[in-house]
């Protein structure tokens, strides 16, 4: 055989984006350049500078909590839970991690045309259970109904009010070097369900979404006196985007250790046939606590009490080496960058 | 986990490595084909556990990275058609042609979808008789018997809407090719283990003793590769160039014949140009005249041009194993993951990408 002549190229790719991708709502690097470049911008204030999963404001000398939610997600309903269940959990927890105690909801709901009501009526039953059980009140709502075609079935928006009744300053500035990281249990179930129910992938063990209210939680540990300095639930971009984003923001360094991070078997499995990796697969019902390291045993002891499947662990610390960089150490006892995804995370070929 | 679990264990990790540091007496540059593979080592950090002798340097086997941007061109004006549904494995679907990828044609209202096999897409085109259905048939022989095998069911059913976009390469001509260029720097092979899973070993024996370099067949996970790095060692000290095989819960020497007779009645070699690399004879897979029809490419008349050449990018050194990652001036600055100009640096397999994510910044330090 001849030896091939080798040709270097490359073309260059557009540099930028005319259209919003679908990756521009994945939770990861695309998402944080959209809020930096084109939301943020034009309505740039303090309080939304503070990158928090709650606005913190204050009234009359006290303080409260306030977010907003809007909720995509198909399957409608998926094993351990639905939109319905998904959208005040998700609301409930964005108050809890300001540790704001939950108060007044409302609901928006965009249905589209020809959605049978019965579907509507169990998301509905569910809206209402959950509401109830996390001790929160919808007190105001809106309905709208879209042409045939324009909607993906049903779109929830929700928003929240919460009250702040302890004089901590929970949140990204708060975050000190030498802080323990505590993850409240296995990370990866809610992303695996819904892919595998949305896909059709059959595993043989049936993985279901840890969607759940977080916020009694929260009050246990302020309850029992833990300085807590910031708390952040994993959602889209898993705990990895979570993790950077607060690197980021407190320009510390974080360090992790493998070996701490609970993954169930199923989940596992279904990442490793997928081409995917836990730390970016999105939870609905996971938070991490960055509490003092002088705390850290006394917070495990208290979430512990909740009866997770996995135990509550301390995965690592905050640090001054890497400033804005998390770092890993594997699980064989080298050491890694963990980074947020680019967009979406997308099953590999092989 | 069974099999996953027993391979990831940091004690034997270490017993490996620190076997690997008590043979190595001399410098030696080992290259790993797959890009599964150099995903591992950076995730895991591998090469920090080998002495410094040790060099590994990253191949070509990321059938992402070396689809040519005229077949990516290809798939989005194919994907851009009305009657079109485009069916394509997830990490496809970031990489740049020379002016869109399919995430952005699926943003301007291409039916683009995610697949997990080539059999779904026969299915989409079963239910959807009045469409077009095209899969993109990318890969290496990991991917090539179910691409085969998605073209003969079509075939079998007479679905008349199905058809294949191909880009198919083979890794016994890559490593030819590695191994005749003139600047080439690799002394030994860790071959990918899922390619010999199909194709066995034999093909690896003559490239050995032609070359004279060892080449060790090697599974993905730690334990997998630190077996496969001290394989290879053991035989570049003692001067020998055998064909083993590490992943032999999984390999065997002839390999998977049905899946090899499959592809063989579907697809017959071809002359294919790899990205950042240029045209390797006989390194491809085309369609058999029988199975003509069944082409894309001609189904939709797409005539692929030339694309005019970009020299800032060095992912055809990097995927020869001549450069690393962070050897690139572009890395980490003018190439990331969100802007990259190179699909080394899109897919996740990518040597580029890889480094970025798990070790770019702290290496460049």
């Amino acid at each position: 055989m001849t030896d091939p002549e080798f040709h270097l190229n490359c073309p260059l790719p557009l540099a930028n984006h005319e259209q919003v991708l679908l990756a521009h709502g994945g939770g990861g690097r695309l998402m944080q350049q959209l809020l930096e470049q084109v939301i943020t911008p034009a309505i740039d204030n303090a309080t939304l500078q503070s990158r928090h999963d709650s606005a913190v404001i204050e009234v009359g000398g006290q303080r409260f909590a306030f977010t907003t939610d809007s909720f995509v997600v198909r399957p409608l309903v998926f094993n351990g839970g639905d939109i319905g269940k998904l959208a005040v959990c998700g609301t409930v927890n964005d108050l809890a991690m300001a540790g704001a105690r939950p108060l007044f909801l409302s609901l928006g709901l965009i249905i589209e045309e020809g959605f049978a009501m019965e579907r509507l009526q169990g998301i509905m039953r569910s809206i209402g259970s959950t509401a109830t059980a996390a001790g929160v009140i919808i007190v105001t709502g809106d309905t709208k109904v879209v042409e045939r075609g324009k909607g993906d079935g049903l779109y929830i928006n929700t928003a929240g009010i919460g009250i702040i009744e302890y004089q901590q300053q929970i949140a990204p500035a708060s975050i000190r070097a030498g802080d323990a990281i505590i993850l409240s249990g296995d990370i990866g179930r809610h992303g695996i369900a819904i892919m595998t129910q949305r896909e059709n992938l059959q595993f043989e063990t049936a993985i279901a979404s840890d969607c759940a209210p977080l916020h009694r939680e929260v009050a246990a540990l302020l309850n029992a006196g833990i300085e807590i300095h910031c708390l952040r639930d994993l959602t889209r971009g898993g705990l990895a985007s979570a993790l950077v984003e607060l690197a980021q923001t407190a320009q510390l360094g974080i360090q992790i250790d493998e070996h701490a991070i609970a993954v169930t078997p199923p989940v596992r499995a279904a990442c490793e046939i997928l081409g995917l990796d836990p730390l970016h697969v999105a939870n609905e019902g996971r938070f991490i606590a960055i509490v003092p390291q002088a705390h850290a045993a006394a917070a495990l002891e208290r979430l512990a009490t909740f009866g997770t499947d996995y135990a509550p662990a301390l995965i690592g610390q905050v640090t001054t080496a890497d400033p804005g960089l998390v770092t890993m150490t594997s699980l064989i006892g080298a050491t890694r960058i963990v980074d947020m995804l680019s967009g979406e995370q997308l099953p590999r070929i092989c | 986990m069974k099999y996953i679990d027993e391979y990831r264990d940091a004690a034997a990790a270490r017993a490996l490595a620190e076997e690997i540091r008590r043979i190595t007496k001399r410098s030696w540059t080992i290259m790993e084909i797959c890009g599964g593979q150099t995903h591992a080592i950076v995730k895991f950090g591998l090469d920090q556990l080998l002495p410094p002798e040790i060099t590994l340097v990253h191949g070509p086997g990321c059938p992402v990275c070396v689809t040519p941007v005229e077949t990516l061109d290809a798939a989005c004006t194919i994907a851009a058609r009305p009657e079109v549904i485009f069916c394509s494995f997830g990490d496809m679907l970031r990489v740049p042609g020379s002016a869109v990828d399919l995430l952005r044609v699926k943003a301007q209202s291409g039916d683009v979808r995610i697949v997990y096999s080539p059999t779904d897409a026969v299915a989409i085109a079963r239910a959807n008789p009045d469409r077009q259905v095209v899969f993109f048939g990318v890969g290496f022989e990991t991917t090539a018997p179910a691409n085969a095998m998605a073209v003969y069911a079509a075939a079998q059913e007479r679905l008349d809407n199905f058809s294949i976009l191909v880009s198919q390469v083979t890794v016994p001509p890559a490593m030819i090719a590695i191994l005749s260029a003139p600047h080439n720097r690799v002394q030994g092979f860790l071959a990918a283990g899922h390619v010999c899973t199909v194709m066995g070993f034999w093909e690896y024996e003559p490239i050995a003793r032609r070359f004279r370099v060892p080449i060790v067949v090697t599974g993905f996970e730690p334990i997998d590769l630190l077996e496969g790095i001290l394989m290879c060692v053991r035989q570049l000290e003692a001067g020998r160039s055998d064909v083993e095989n590490q992943y032999a819960r999984a390999v065997s020497q002839g390999g998977n014949q049905p899946a090899q007779q499959l592809l063989r009645e579907v697809f017959e070699i071809a002359d294919r140009n790899w990205r950042g690399i240029g045209v390797i004879p006989r390194s491809g897979l085309r369609l058999r005249e029988k199975y003509r029809s069944y082409d894309a490419e001609q189904r939709f008349a797409i005539a692929t041009a030339a694309v005019a050449r970009e020299t800032e990018c060095i992912s055809g050194l990097v995927l020869q194993g001549i450069k690393k990652p962070h050897e690139c001036p572009a890395f980490g600055t003018r190439c990331t993951p969100e802007q990259p100009l190179g699909a080394t640096m899109v897919s996740s397999e990518g040597a580029c990408a890889a480094y970025f994510r798990y070790r770019g910044r702290i290496a460049s330090k």
